[in-house]
């Protein structure tokens, strides 16, 4: 049973770039235990509701609330800190740092004493210890010490993933995470999905429909930047105006 | 190739250290100059090289550092003490460093460079016009600081080769600091901010602490060399916090390499010693140098520290 505090809730959330605007009057709710997925034609709004949500950008009016608690203009490392996690829809890693090594820098972010300069990063066994699991997580243990620009682009989508779960999030908000992943790596994070359902909330942005009528509680559809629906997964595939935006295309069906 | 990397810091090291018995006064005091400026060089490297931010500011920092051995002395033949005056230079540059990373880390890129430049230039025509430290003549410091421990003199800033080593002491001194530094967790979220600093907000970083933190050592660390240049030029002027000094120190970390302290260290070398031999050749050797400085970064884009990289892509090219 999902708990009656959502883990993460908007509500009302518009955002305006000038005379457009991106996100228009959105209230949607994350629950622990729930996989919420967000789907939607290219320029719906999605990313930059994503992107109010994890404190990037600030909303033209509405508000957020993370477990009750109202963030109201909170900026991106304090929501992190509070355990909103992201990952981006372009993969964001460090081309430089080997695959742990990124990991263990995200990991790091939740030590404190960051200012102990005598301490060398590579021997803190805490930020280790997270980076290595959050690797085995995604099943990039076998690459751990490729650099971030040798990874394929499946790989760097995987290691997106890893560093978000190193902070120890308990929202996730995961913007396509499968965009562009062979079919084997697909079905390998969408195993991960359902393996971290039951200790977090996670938020998915995905356009492969099939994953998300596979792996989804709730489904939310947009359109323009506004919601056009919201329900369970069968409901959603049965809305009338859900299946027009979709240029009468049956979406999801088995 | 690795062996060279490995032994040329080590060679380099042993030279400095043999190099008073060898070489006469004028090239002691003279390495010895460059010495300080590689120290301020490589606080800037903390800033530029590791961290990405391009202040064309850093000058301030250097020179208010110089104003206030100055300023502490009660008259100009007498020298303020060491152990008072060093602390109070350093923590001078600390605070405006503070400031002025407080005020321009808001902004980001160009802007950034813009602000740094406008708010070390308000430092400059603070003692360029007015009658603080002499105003645009600068003053004359006759007397060096004492630096005495008990009742013995530890060292003697006015002997030349004792200077000297003492500048060697503080260069090795702030290059292992900042090594250990760079080694840390700090240093590495200074890296990641360099890399992507959008990631590093959103794994939890507090990136503007982080960045001030770095700018406000960065000061620190330029006023500890702003002092010792005040006490061996003994003079302080106006000059010390000009742009132009911004720009040079910002050109040694450039020609050396960048976020490597090395570069820094090798940079200021190649940049005084060739000032100092284009000077003596021609009148017009800022002609000389300018065409330098362009063919390196053209021939060497990481630096003359990463001139081996570039001569192994050049010859992979061709082969």
């Amino acid at each position: 049973m999902p708990e009656p505090t959502p883990a993460l809730a908007a509500r009302n959330l518009t955002r305006r770039f000038g005379g457009v605007v991106a996100v228009d009057d959105v209230s949607l709710e994350v629950r622990h235990g729930q996989i919420h997925a967000l789907i939607g034609p290219n320029g719906a709004g999605k990313s930059t509701l994503i992107n109010l949500l994890a404190g990037e950008l600030a909303p033209t009016s509405g508000t957020i609330a993370l477990r009750g608690a109202s963030m109201a203009r909170a900026r991106p490392h304090r929501l992190a800190l509070l355990g909103v996690g992201r990952t981006f829809q372009r993969s964001n890693v460090f081309r430089n740092l080997s695959a742990f090594e990124n990991c263990r820098l995200a990991a790091q972010a939740r030590l404190p004493r960051a200012w102990a300069l005598h301490e060398r990063a590579s021997r803190c066994d805490v930020s280790a210890t997270a980076a290595t699991q959050a690797l085995a997580a995604v099943g990039l243990t076998a690459r751990s010490d490729a650099p971030g620009e040798a990874l394929s682009h499946g790989e760097r989508r995987e290691l997106e993933i890893a560093m978000c779960l190193a902070t120890e999030p308990s929202v996730l908000l995961l913007d396509e995470p499968l965009a562009g992943m062979a079919a084997e790596e697909s079905t390998r994070v969408l195993d991960l999905l359902r393996r971290l359902r039951p200790e977090r909330a996670i938020l998915l942005v995905e356009h492969d429909m099939d994953a998300v009528f596979a792996v989804a509680d709730v489904i939310t559809v947009m359109a323009d930047g506004s919601v056009l629906a919201s329900g369970t997964p069968e409901a959603v595939r049965n809305d009338a105006t859900v299946r027009e935006a979709y240029l009468g295309e049956p979406i999801g069906s088995p | 190739m690795n062996a060279a990397r490995r032994f040329l810091p080590l060679l380099a090291l042993i030279a400095l250290a043999v190099l008073p018995a060898l070489a006469g006064k004028f090239y002691v005091e003279l390495v010895a100059k460059i010495m300080i400026m590689a120290v301020f060089a490589m606080s800037l490297d903390l800033l530029v090289g590791v961290t990405g931010l391009v202040s064309l500011g850093h000058a301030a920092f250097f020179g208010l550092a110089s104003y206030v051995v100055a300023l502490a002395a009660p008259d100009p033949y007498t020298a303020a003490n060491l152990w008072t005056s060093l602390p109070l230079a350093v923590a001078a540059s600390a605070v405006l460093a503070f400031a002025i990373g407080a005020l321009a880390l808001r902004t980001r890129g160009v802007y950034f460079i813009m602000v740094t430049l406008a708010l070390s230039q308000m430092v400059y025509f603070v003692f360029h016009d007015t009658k603080v430290g002499g105003g645009s003549d600068g003053t004359y410091l006759y007397a060096k600081p004492e630096a005495k421990l008990g009742g013995w003199s530890l060292v003697n800033f006015g002997d030349s080769t004792q200077f000297y080593y003492a500048m060697l002491f503080l260069l090795l001194l702030v290059f292992v600091f900042l090594r250990v530094l760079l080694a840390s967790r700090f240093g590495h979220a200074l890296a990641g901010i360099r890399s992507n600093e959008q990631r590093m907000r959103a794994l939890g970083f507090n990136t503007y602490v982080y960045k001030l933190a770095a700018f406000t050592l960065a000061g620190a660390i330029a006023g500890l060399a702003g002092y010792f240049a005040a006490v061996q030029f003994g003079f302080v002027n106006p000059d010390m916090l000009s742009w132009q000094q911004s720009a040079n120190v910002l050109l040694m970390v450039i020609l050396g390499g960048l976020g490597n302290l090395f570069g820094a260290i090798v940079g200021a070398f190649a940049f005084i010693l060739l000032e100092d031999l284009f000077s003596s050749l021609t009148k017009h050797w800022l002609l000389l140098m300018g065409g330098f400085v362009i063919m390196a970064v053209m021939l060497l884009p990481g630096g003359l520290t990463r001139a081996g990289d570039a001569w192994h892509a050049w010859r992979a090219h061709d082969a």
